[in-house]
């Protein structure tokens, strides 16, 4: 905790992965997952990883996070070698996993238990994120008396609870119907964005790529490698648009179009 | 959520509906309470009219006397004093290995795939012929103890260690994210996970434990509804038998309500 409050100013972490590669071995086989991956996420920058299923695009976050070792080359946070769970790096998973034994506001001091933050502040921090999220009034509700998108939400504020300079996503939205889906991109990358986080996204919806990061990197597959990197910028209007908004504007069609390509989708078998 | 019986605005029809939950319930209740009637009713009438032997199977209204004399003069309250303790401190320790073995395979995979065959078999092991060797290696009062554990145990160790296998482990993989070391995935995540289990393996060994209790009781007791049982049945006396498995039948049902209590009061939590 001194350590990254040394930082100061620069508390915002910067990412490196440096030839990173991951082979998984079972009785019968090695499987090659990832190889060679390098990359560079800068402090407060929102980058996306997107591909088909099996491009070790969820790996590289298990990686990040530090609950896997790569098997080759080295992550670097903030020029720190990652060697295992890292309470500066949060990690969202696909699902709220909301333990429904606990309520809101104690499933979202989880990570503070854990990691033994003084549970005072990490309470008062944990009513903030979630009066900021809407769902001030849950928070002594139990996980199943919310919607899913309320649930995700809560997600969210348990990974943020800690206070990561790092955000992983893991297709935080998979999970939810349509239009719940489009409500809660927008508030949470409101409430990201507003935490000045370094984001890393994995996702496999190129809209939700386009409309919410800042470069979006496409990973081919098996084992998964880079396949090219787009810088995602929007001319009209002041600052970034709001992942809705960037939907509606002309350069989205042609980010889109062009990812289309780049990711090659075909029908397999 | 919040409709009160009272609320003005409910439909005919969901009125009638839910008169028609009622009712349901109530006709469950009043079979339910019909058929111990009967059960009673034909256990004091057969034998009296002499179609069964009276000598044989005693009826209720015999019952009464002896049950007030064995208070008196009986010491019933110690007999029946006794085996509940037996069940309870063969439970509660039952319960306390159970957790933790479970704990230990669960903590280990190594040591989980050596003792998993001896554990099948321990399982599947008749332990009622374990109760002579008990009664030699540990003396009248613990072999009761063991023989409750030997038939409860190996059970209980199995299914929670099958609760705390199905801990989704996404779950556990949440927790690891936060940095938690295997001891706080226990505590936080697998223990209070399986709580559903661990209800359901309360029940399971309450009743085994009860089992255990009344057959040690038989071999070597000298106090103790099983004892009394044995002591019984050994000079024929019915009444003493039958009041001995009437309280039995008390016990078990009290041992059923305080689970149900348990239950209720944790299941809010665990939909």
């Amino acid at each position: 905790m001194l350590a990254a409050a040394g930082a100061g100013e620069g508390a915002r972490a910067a990412i490196e992965l440096e030839a990173v590669g991951l082979r998984y071995f079972t009785p019968d086989a090695e499987i090659e997952a990832v190889s060679g991956i390098s990359l560079q996420v800068q402090a407060g920058e929102f980058v996306s990883l997107i591909g088909p299923s099996g491009c070790g695009k969820s790996s590289l976050l298990s990686l990040i996070a530090g609950i896997q070792a790569p098997t080759a080359g080295r992550i670097l946070i903030d020029g720190r070698e990652v060697t295992g769970p890292n309470p500066r790096v949060g990690y969202m998973l696909q699902q709220d996993y909301l333990f429904e034994w606990r309520s809101i506001l104690d499933n979202c001091l989880l990570g503070a238990e854990i990691q033994g933050l003084p549970l005072g502040e990490a309470r008062e921090r944990a009513l903030h994120l979630l009066s900021q999220c809407g769902l001030g009034e849950f928070a002594r509700r139990y996980p199943r008396e919310l919607s899913g998108g309320m649930r995700q939400r809560a997600a969210l504020v348990r990974t943020l609870v800690t206070a990561p300079d790092v955000v992983l996503l893991d297709e935080p939205f998979s999970a939810l119907d349509a239009q719940t889906r489009l409500a809660i991109s927008d508030d949470i990358v409101d409430i990201l964005k507003r935490e000045r986080k370094t984001i890393v996204l994995v996702t496999h919806d190129i809209g939700e790529a386009i409309s919410m990061t800042d470069r979006v990197v496409v990973l081919g597959r098996r084992p998964g490698h880079i396949k090219s990197e787009h810088r995602i910028h929007f001319a009209a209007g002041t600052g970034r648009p709001t992942p809705l908004q960037a939907r509606a504007m002309p350069e989205f069609n042609a980010y889109f179009q062009a990812l289309w390509k780049e990711l090659d989708v075909h029908v397999e078998d | 959520m919040s409709t009160s019986k009272t609320e003005p605005g409910l439909s005919a029809e969901y009125v009638r509906y839910r008169g028609g939950l009622r009712r349901r319930r109530l006709l469950v209740l009043a079979i339910q309470v019909a058929l111990v009637v009967l059960v009673l009713a034909l256990w004091e009438w057969l034998p009296r009219a002499h179609l069964v032997n009276p000598l044989l199977t005693s009826y209720p209204s015999a019952l009464w006397p002896t049950f007030v004399d064995l208070l008196v003069n009986g010491h019933l309250l110690a007999h029946t004093g006794a085996t509940m303790v037996e069940a309870l401190v063969g439970f509660v320790l039952s319960m306390a290995i159970g957790i933790g073995v479970a704990s230990a395979l669960w903590w280990s995979e190594t040591v989980y795939r050596v003792l998993d065959p001896f554990l099948v078999v321990a399982n599947a092991m008749p332990k009622i012929a374990l109760v002579p060797i008990f009664y030699i290696w540990l003396g009248p009062r613990s072999s009761i103890y063991g023989i409750a554990i030997a038939i409860a145990v190996f059970s209980t160790i199995i299914m929670i260690y099958a609760g705390f296998r199905g801990i989704d482990p996404n779950k556990i993989k949440l927790a690891r994210t936060f940095g938690a070391s295997r001891r706080q995935v226990l505590a936080k995540v697998v223990l209070p996970g399986s709580v559903p289990t661990l209800i359901a393996a309360l029940k399971m060994t309450a009743g085994l434990v009860l089992v255990g209790v009344v057959v040690g009781e038989f071999q070597s007791a000298d106090a103790g509804l099983g004892y009394l049982i044995v002591n019984g049945s050994q000079m024929f006396k019915m009444n003493v038998v039958m009041t001995s498995v009437t309280l039995l039948a008390v016990l078990s049902c009290l041992i059923y309500l305080a689970v149900h209590f348990i239950e209720k009061a944790l299941a809010r939590r665990y939909v």
